[in-house]
């Protein structure tokens, strides 16, 4: 936290003119120390991620465990349901034909692993939030259309209001405003 | 995301002059003959070893031939970008197609030794070998087994001499045309392949019949292009070829094409024998019955490990498929248990009381692979490892996976 601005604002949101632009203003930020910030464009721009120095994203792992248990609940309820539930025996094969379930808790897995995906990509992305303090800033608007941002957050132990602004000008930054919280 | 534009550095796609892959290429070609000589030589000793052991190393060797050309064609056919950097070297394994041409004659000598179906005496006895004699007899497999090779042969070379003729011309009407053309020739490949599948492997119980086993066949085909795709770069790449063309970008894809088809290569096996196991009928039934029994049970378990349980956990971390020595390891095993499977599919008919490894196993291994490599080394110095004149080439160059 760094004097007053904390409380009143979010932080400061500095435009750029190229995703060229953005990009090298990312590495740039990133090598300044900051954690507390984003990039904002209007498409995926290839290695932007390795630019701003982000961490492999743990959204894999969501789908590992969340598709590992599907198969295991899958392959558990055939079991019970044909061997406590409702045994019958059909073409003379054993109650529990483990091949012939086989497809099911695929299936399972399948989709534990999909709903693996969405929650792992909900939480990482912290939605669903109905509002942000970014939006405050109408210019922000034109990100999903011909305009690409950077962002960074008054929360950030390296937050200066004067050094920070002028830091994203040197960037090349075309705009620089504060965002009210 | 790159600063500068993307060049291609010509000096590390093409082999320099007196590299090893001519020595190799003489090497080769030199223990191929003596071991191929061996193996004939075997055959005076114990002619019912030789053809089984011949018709596994030929079709372990054909496979990855095979597995170029599909990969070539679903390349063009899907119009892929991230491929380009490696698919010269993919095209130099299809090449190498006319050489099984010459290598399958021995085997028209072996139909009486390795097919049942084409003993007289027992089709008269049979009425289900009677039955499917107008399919199954020595004359239409001959011609049949002609044709796919002639087939696959000119398809490989049509394609590779078109793209290296992309060299020089860097005409981008080269890779319409080839687009345009890949699609009948994978409906081609997918007939022909089936079809030697048929002839090949599975006629070898005629009795057992599987509507999947030609896309059985094509999965370890097209996971052994991606395993020799994957060593050849890395072979090169140690003698600092492909520099800044092949990145741990395409690593990485080679990687996750390996996983994909281990796990295709599971789907698809395991969707024959559920449905087999499930329908219970005798003459389907019998294939995993021999398989299942005897010395085979251990070597279809340790299929079912090595082909897919171990693989599959292991390709499945990222690290794996973008570290060299990792990569290199997979690819090698992928490798092995792919000839395994081979192994697994032509032999227990023959042998039916257990697997009997023999010295011919050996020796037409190392005779088939040697003239493989001989042809591959060969064909390697004649043109750029990498399709210069590609329009996609430096789409492939900046592929990052995201």
């Amino acid at each position: 936290m760094s004097g007053q601005a904390a409380s009143t604002e979010y932080g400061l949101l500095a435009e750029f003119q190229t995703p060229e632009h953005l990009y090298q203003a990312c590495e740039k930020v990133r090598d300044a120390g900051f954690s507390h910030w984003d990039a904002h464009s209007p498409f995926p721009i290839h290695g932007l991620d390795k630019a701003m120095g982000l961490k492999k994203s743990p959204v894999s792992l969501f789908v590992l465990v969340l598709g590992l248990s599907g198969a295991t609940i899958g392959m558990l309820m055939q079991w019970w349901v044909a061997t406590k539930a409702y045994p019958l025996v059909i073409s003379g094969k054993p109650l529990f034909s483990w091949p012939a379930f086989i497809p099911i808790a695929f299936e399972c897995g399948i989709l534990g692993g999909a709903v693996g995906a969405l929650l792992g990509f909900l939480s990482q992305a912290r939605l669903p939030r109905p509002h942000h303090a970014l939006f405050n800033a109408s210019r922000l608007e034109r990100v999903t259309d011909d305009a690409f941002f950077i962002s960074i957050e008054t929360a950030d132990p390296n937050f200066d209001r004067e050094s920070t602004a002028q830091l994203l000008k040197d960037l090349g930054a075309t705009h620089v405003e504060a965002v009210a919280a | 995301m790159h600063h500068e534009p993307i060049t291609v550095p010509t000096a590390s796609v093409t082999l320099p002059e007196g590299n090893s892959w001519g020595r190799l290429s003489r090497i080769s070609a030199v223990v191929g003959v003596v071991a191929l000589l061996a193996t004939f030589a075997l055959y005076f000793k114990d002619g019912h070893t030789f053809f089984p052991s011949y018709l596994v190393a030929f079709l372990f060797w054909l496979s990855i031939a095979l597995g170029g050309l599909i990969f070539v064609l679903i390349q063009y056919a899907t119009r892929a970008g991230w491929s380009v950097a490696v698919r010269r070297l993919a095209e130099h394994v299809m090449g190498t197609l006319p050489v099984f041409g010459l290598l399958f004659l021995p085997l028209l000598l072996g139909i009486h030794d390795l097919y049942h179906w084409s003993h007289h005496e027992a089709v008269e006895a049979d009425r289900l070998l009677e039955h499917k004699s107008a399919f199954l007899n020595s004359f239409g497999f001959s011609t049949r087994s002609v044709v796919y090779l002639v087939i696959w042969s000119l398809l490989a070379w049509w394609f590779r001499r078109q793209s290296i003729a992309q060299d020089q011309s860097k005409d981008p009407q080269v890779t319409r045309r080839l687009q345009a053309r890949s699609a009948p020739a994978i409906l081609v490949f997918a007939l022909t392949v089936t079809f030697a599948s048929f002839d090949w492997i599975m006629s070898l119980d005629p009795h057992w019949y599987s509507t999947v086993f030609g896309v059985y066949l094509f999965a370890g085909c097209f996971l052994a292009i991606h395993a020799v795709l994957a060593l050849l770069c890395l072979r090169l790449q140690n003698q600092k070829l492909l520099a800044g063309v092949v990145s741990f970008e395409h690593y990485h894809d080679l990687g996750k094409m390996l996983f994909a088809m281990v796990v295709f290569w599971a789907y698809i096996g395991f969707s024959q024998y559920m449905l087999i196991w499930y329908a219970n009928i005798p003459e389907e039934t019998a294939f995993f019955q021999e398989r299942l029994t005897h010395g085979w049970k251990g070597i279809t378990v340790a299929l079912v490990l090595g082909h897919f349980v171990l693989p599959f956990l292991f390709l499945l971390l990222r690290g794996v498929k973008r570290r060299r020595a990792t990569l290199r390891f997979a690819a090698l095993w992928l490798l092995a248990v792919h000839w395994l499977d081979l192994y697994w599919l032509v032999m227990p008919p023959l042998n039916h009381d257990g697997p009997h490894f023999s010295f011919a196993d050996v020796t037409a291994f190392v005779g088939i692979g040697g003239l493989f490599l001989a042809v591959l080394a060969t064909l390697m110095q004649k043109s750029a490892l990498v399709p210069i004149g590609d329009p996609r080439l430096t789409e492939s160059l900046s592929f990052e996976n995201v």
